[in-house]
């Protein structure tokens, strides 16, 4: 109910125009893969999809900012049902940090089960800029883990616009949200090559309008 | 006064909807009769745009026969989205993110507000005067001068085009003419009507004989006979119906005329907003027709000129 009222609501505010060019309705598992520039981000991506798939979609969150305060822990948990993952730290240790990384990774690759869906930002943070950084390898490592999952790149237009990086209240303004063709790759696939291509598949829906 | 009570309203009400259940008869004709080729899709966006007038008109309708609140409410809601598609189009920069804030969530509640309470005063110039003046001022104080110029003049002029031009149909509520009390949705009527049926006629008579195009560099569809033929059966339509305004008939003509041709040249003014940002409409939120400032552009450049002449003519 509050699930399907806050779509709606976030359409309404996003002005957002969403477009396929995949199958909206596949019941395959899928990674749902796109650039970050706001806060709006997952939510925006969860509220386009279809009501039956939005309930299988689970976004990953930094559990610093989603695991603090009544209504932010609520919504990730009953309404978004958020994965939540923790955020490497500067000052921790390399091993700690891959070891980390890994559980991270497991996480999320064992979060998905055998129905739920991924909305993942590869960048890791947030572009001031609306251009679209550089990929981490994480969904590089998750892809692997996962290889059964389709790998779906999404762009998202003018989020940076509307609630840009530091602002607490958005400006509405129109937006557009492109759900790609699937992303394929093989089991052999070099780590730096699926991350420039995955980067380049989300890049490219934004030149194709 | 309700609409039961005024049967100049309720003819006006009844002259709509004979030409919406026409037009759908028509349309139905038409996607009979053409099946196949490029006039399958002109008769299929004439129908979209048909049922978008239905929709439109009876929202207009109803929250013209609720009351002056309504309708204010109305057109405040028709400025938000308006003034939303105008400034995705703007070349914002994160500097104005503060000011757009203050222009969608302050600014136009406020102006029509003003609207409500009757405070002419301060409505007529609260956009030109004090916001042009204070949103220049937080946007300053971002310290971002890239593109400043030009991006404080587009935020203005988007508030200047959805909100002050607009909230002068509303604002029709504030004259007191005198023999003509309590009767003003009537003239919002009048404007509304003549304004968007010169758009329509100007479409129908620019498909039907439309040759010489009139502004080629800026709207290639606009045609010389589809202006002349509009503007002309607007005007007497606009004449035809002077028994519900305070206008003599020849005055009611003159008046229709005149927001006919402020609405082609706010139509001319808005493509070329489109043209330059390399756009054919504002958005899609209206079936066949694009977004709302799509089907309202003609109406922004037409409300306030006609809100004054009557100010001037008809208010003592």
């Amino acid at each position: 109910m509050i699930a399907t009222a806050l779509a709606a609501a976030c359409r309404l505010i996003s002005g957002a125009t969403i477009e396929w060019q995949c199958d909206p309705n596949a019941d395959a598992q899928r990674i749902y893969f796109g650039n970050h520039s706001s806060h709006l981000d997952f939510i925006i991506i969860w509220s386009a999809l279809p009501a039956r798939l939005r309930r299988l979609a689970r976004p990953v969150a930094g559990r610093d900012y989603w695991a603090h305060g009544t209504v932010r822990r609520y919504l990730a948990s009953r309404v978004f049902h958020a994965v939540l993952i923790e955020r490497g730290h500067a000052c921790a240790a390399a091993a700690d940090h891959l070891a980390a990384a890994r559980a991270s990774i497991q996480h999320m690759a064992d979060a998905m089960g055998d129905r739920h869906s991924l909305i993942v930002f590869p960048e890791g943070t947030r572009s001031l800029t609306g251009e679209v950084g550089q990929f981490k390898s994480g969904l590089y490592h998750l892809s692997r883990a996962r290889m059964d999952a389709e790998l779906i790149p999404v762009h998202l237009e003018n989020l940076n616009r509307i609630l840009p990086k530091g602002e607490v209240l958005p400006v509405p303004m129109l937006s557009r949200v492109v759900f790609g063709p699937r992303l394929h790759t093989s089991v052999g696939e070099d780590k730096h090559e699926f991350l420039t291509k995955a980067r380049a598949a989300v890049v490219q829906l934004r030149t194709m309008s | 006064m309700t609409v039961g009570d005024d049967t100049a309203l309720l003819g006006l009400v009844a002259g709509v909807l004979t030409l919406l259940v026409l037009a759908s008869v028509i349309g139905w004709i038409l996607s009979r009769r053409i099946t196949t080729g490029a006039g399958r899709a002109t008769v299929e966006n004439i129908n979209a745009r048909i049922r978008a007038w239905w929709v439109m008109a009876s929202l207009f309708v109803v929250a013209l026969a609720a009351g002056t609140g309504t309708s204010i409410l109305l057109f405040s809601l028709i400025s938000f989205l308006a003034l939303r598609e105008f400034v995705t189009l703007a070349p914002t920069r994160p500097g104005d993110h503060r000011a757009l804030f203050w222009s969608f969530f302050i600014v136009t509640p406020l102006q029509y507000y003003l609207i409500w309470i009757e405070w002419y005063g301060l409505f007529s110039i609260l956009i030109p005067v004090y916001v042009s003046i204070f949103l220049a001022i937080r946007t300053v104080l971002a310290g971002d001068t890239e593109r400043f110029l030009e991006r404080t003049a587009t935020n203005q002029w988007g508030l200047m085009i959805c909100v002050y031009f607009v909230s002068y149909v509303p604002a029709l509520h504030m004259l007191r003419i005198p023999g003509y009390e309590h009767q003003n949705a009537k003239l919002m009527f009048f404007l509304v009507l003549v304004v968007e049926l010169s758009d329509v006629l100007q479409y129908v008579w620019g498909k039907s004989i439309g040759k010489r195009r009139v502004a080629p560099s800026i709207s290639p569809r606009k045609t010389l006979e589809g202006l002349v033929g509009g503007i002309v059966c607007a005007t007497a339509v606009g004449a035809g119906v002077w028994w519900a305004t305070p206008f003599a008939p020849g005055a009611a003509a003159l008046m229709a005329l005149v927001v006919s041709a402020m609405g082609f040249a706010g139509g001319l003014i808005m493509s070329a907003i489109k043209r330059d940002r390399g756009v054919k409409d504002f958005g899609a939120m209206i079936e066949g027709h694009g977004g709302i400032l799509d089907r309202i552009d003609s109406l922004c450049f037409a409300a306030p000129v006609f809100f004054h002449l009557t100010r001037y003519f008809y208010v003592p």
